[in-house]
């Protein structure tokens, strides 16, 4: 397969879809649950039965899973919501023609206008199953000219240029860690993904990988011949088997093609890529603990240094990436460093993908550029807190983030408007809170998953945060007195500061950063022996702690 | 010549070994597959027992102390063997919010079995995950493979019990049909 190869496939691809109607069934996790495959299946009987030749296909996420099953239209662009098996006749004989207002959802609204999309720019308008629509979206062109024009060293200097920071929470400079392993000597190098998306309300990169995977694949593989690597793991969650079993199909169609494997695209560049399954363990995200994992071992971290940069994988140089970092490679290297560069803020370029979610009208999946406020992800985009109830904090970062009150939602979206809030920009999850919840029971509820998730390495984060969660529920219970509020700001004090990796270090976060804007909840419970949203079960004299 | 190492025989004729060699076999009965031959453990048999344990570590040529070790280590390896039924509640962040709490608390009231937990008949297995990634339909479940959304503890216990008294054939997993040619 060579380069003009290519443009034959993406050609011959473009010009099918120029002259067919195509119906996009949302098939992501979201629309799923709600019924799509039945919709998907329905959809595809009444096209055969009408024979207009209506092409009906399932794709990845549209976005707003609040209005699953959603069904997209092309090339007319209407969209679908709610729609049942019921509505397949009526969805295939009015195909191109505006939907009826029951199932009308307005593409110009602001949940959809206000995204700027790259990492999601084909998700849920290709079938993530066939590379040649992947292809004829501008797939794989990158790494043509990357492969036949660029020199690995003018790949990691546009990176750079482009000021992409890493996407899985902690925001390090992408194009000085390409260099970092470039540089490190050693006669193998591995290029990973780092697919453990363990964040609990998070699931954007399985979004990605579940909608365009070859997005993914493209960009582990410009990496590689940017750093001088020839083998790639895609260390994935075994709890997301749709982007298990996508990630394969696309990498065995990949290397079919002639794009991914031995001499890609005819340039003499080798890079063969492996899935490597985790097992449901939170501190697999951390890059040391993934390394053990990939290598078959207990998911245990390591101090650092030496980086993985310089010794990862079998004590070899490996650079290590989130999911979507890796998916905006692709559009960076097709677009220019200066356009990506233009998107954002003067410290954090380009766009970061959400999880919306908890208390808000449009929950689903949203791609918007760095600096955006919060409140126009929550009331513009995110449509609003429904009911009478008021937004009360925005927790970002899962696990280990924090919750930022309603009286900072003015603030830009960017890396260290979030740090200095106390919070991180974390892989992407992000759950309204709205005055219905009691800021010690969220503080809590992350607690336990950061004392159940503790690997066990080091003691301050395994004693540490069990007596966290101890003393937490000893104030929901409203048994504690105001030392051991004191005592609570002291031991996530010390936790952060002398736990042996990321995850230890950043679990106090949810703890800190509600003792510091909630602490009026806290002293509720403390003193009043009250919990102000009723959440609480507060113990009655003589009650024993379970 | 070098001699072929020789690999163990399967403990049993049980049909479901064959997979978990061909997982072994694809990586050269390499010690670092060890777990993806627990995965493929877990999907064929349900679960890791000691038989499993042992035989994975003797081909794999790893002490049976780190085998036992992954196996504990990662939630999704379980030593039990699953009841009939499986409901899995999500707990993560938005379905915690919504009140997946009190679907655990109705499950431990009406069946008397935690998370993690089988029900004495052996009919009901509770698992919690942590994301299933449909935080729009907060609190989910699923039973036996489908999504519940939006669930309250009512009607999740109606759902639990249609569930149990449905007939259900464990799902045999791709793995296994893939590999029981080769």
């Amino acid at each position: 397969m060579t380069p003009e190869a290519l443009h034959v496939i993406a050609d011959k691809e473009r010009a099918d879809k120029a002259t067919s109607q195509s119906l996009l069934v949302c098939t992501a996790a979201g629309c799923a649950s709600s019924g799509a495959d039945d919709v998907l299946k329905a959809l595809r009987a009444e096209a055969k039965a009408h024979g207009n030749g209506c092409q009906v296909k399932g794709v990845g996420c549209l976005g707003m899973c609040q209005a699953g099953p959603l069904v997209a239209a092309a090339p007319s662009g209407h969209l679908h919501k709610f729609v049942t098996t019921a509505d397949a006749g009526e969805l295939i004989a009015n195909v191109g023609r505006p939907p009826s207002e029951r199932l009308a959802l307005d593409p110009a609204q602001p949940f959809f206008k206000r995204q700027v999309k790259i990492v999601l720019e084909n998700s849920g308008m290709i079938d993530p199953e066939r590379i040649e629509e992947y292809v004829a979206a501008g797939g794989y062109k990158a790494l043509a000219e990357v492969l036949s024009d660029l020199s690995p060293s003018v790949v990691i200097k546009r990176v750079t240029a482009s000021g992409l920071r890493g996407r899985g929470g902690a925001g390090f400079p992408t194009g000085v860690k390409w260099a970092t392993v470039a540089k490190a000597a050693g006669a193998r190098k591995f290029v990973v993904c780092n697919a453990d998306e363990g964040d609990p309300g998070a699931f954007m990169d399985r979004s990605v990988l579940e909608s365009d995977p070859h997005r993914v694949l493209e960009g582990m593989a410009i990496a590689a011949y940017a750093v001088g690597a020839h083998t790639g793991y895609l260390y994935v969650r075994a709890e997301y088997p749709l982007a298990v079993k996508r990630l394969k199909l696309a990498i065995k169609q990949a290397e079919r093609l002639g794009v991914l494997g031995h001499n890609i695209l005819e340039t003499g560049f080798d890079f063969h890529v492996e899935v490597r399954l985790g097992a449901g363990a939170f501190v697999c995200g951390e890059e040391t603990a993934l390394i053990a994992s990939i290598q078959g071992g207990r998911g245990n971290p390591r101090p650092r240094p030496p980086f993985p940069a310089e010794r990862g994988l079998w004590n070899s140089p490996t650079l290590i990436n989130n999911v979507e970092t890796f998916a905006n490679i692709p559009t960076i290297l097709r677009k220019g460093a200066d356009w990506f560069a233009s998107i954002g803020t003067e410290k954090s370029k380009g766009t970061k993908v959400f999880a919306l979610a908890g208390a808000i009208r449009n929950t689903g999946l949203v791609e918007v550029p760095m600096g955006i406020t919060l409140r126009e992800i929550v009331y513009d985009i995110g449509g609003g807190i429904p009911g009478d109830r008021a937004l009360k904090a925005v927790q970002t970062g899962g696990p280990s983030g924090g919750c930022i009150p309603a009286e900072h939602i003015d603030l830009p979206v960017d890396y260290e408007t979030l740090n200095k809030l106390g919070s991180i920009m974390g892989s992407g999850g992000m759950i309204i809170i709205d005055d219905s919840a009691c800021m010690v029971d969220v503080a809590r509820f992350f607690m336990e998953f950061c004392m159940t998730e503790s690997c066990g390495k080091c003691v301050p984060c395994r004693a540490g945060t069990v007596q966290i969660h101890n003393l937490l529920t000893k104030i929901a219970r409203g048994e504690a007195g105001l030392e051991d509020l004191d005592r609570l700001e002291k031991l996530s004090n010390m936790v952060k500061r002398a736990s042996l990796c990321g995850l230890g270090q950043s679990a106090p976060n949810p703890v800190l950063s509600t003792l510091r804007y909630f602490r009026d909840e806290y002293l509720a419970h403390v003193v009043e022996h009250r919990c102000p949203a009723g959440v609480c079960k507060i113990a009655t004299e003589g009650e024993v702690i379970r | 010549m070098l001699a072929r190492p020789v690999h163990p025989e399967p403990p049993n004729d049980d049909l479901r070994w064959k997979p978990v060699i061909a997982t072994m076999r694809r990586y050269g009965f390499a010690s670092h597959a060890l777990i993806e031959t627990l995965h493929t453990v877990q999907s064929t048999f349900g679960y890791q027992d000691e038989v499993a344990m042992r035989f994975v570590a003797e081909s794999l040529r790893v002490p049976l102390s780190r085998v036992y070790g992954v196996a504990t280590f990662y939630h999704f390896f379980q030593l039990k063997p699953p009841g009939e039924h499986t409901c899995v509640v999500c707990m993560g962040t938005a379905c915690y919010i919504k009140g997946a709490a009190h679907l655990l608390e109705a499950m431990e009231d009406r069946w008397g079995i935690k998370p993690g937990e089988t029900t004495t008949d052996g009919k009901v297995s509770l698992l919690t995950a942590r994301c299933l990634g449909s935080c729009g339909l907060a609190p989910a479940a699923v039973l036996d493979g489908n999504v519940e959304a939006k669930m309250t503890p009512p009607g999740f216990l109606a759902a639990v019990e249609q569930m149990a008294l449905s007939q259900h054939q464990v799902k045999i997993e791709e793995d296994l049909e893939e590999a029981v040619p080769a």
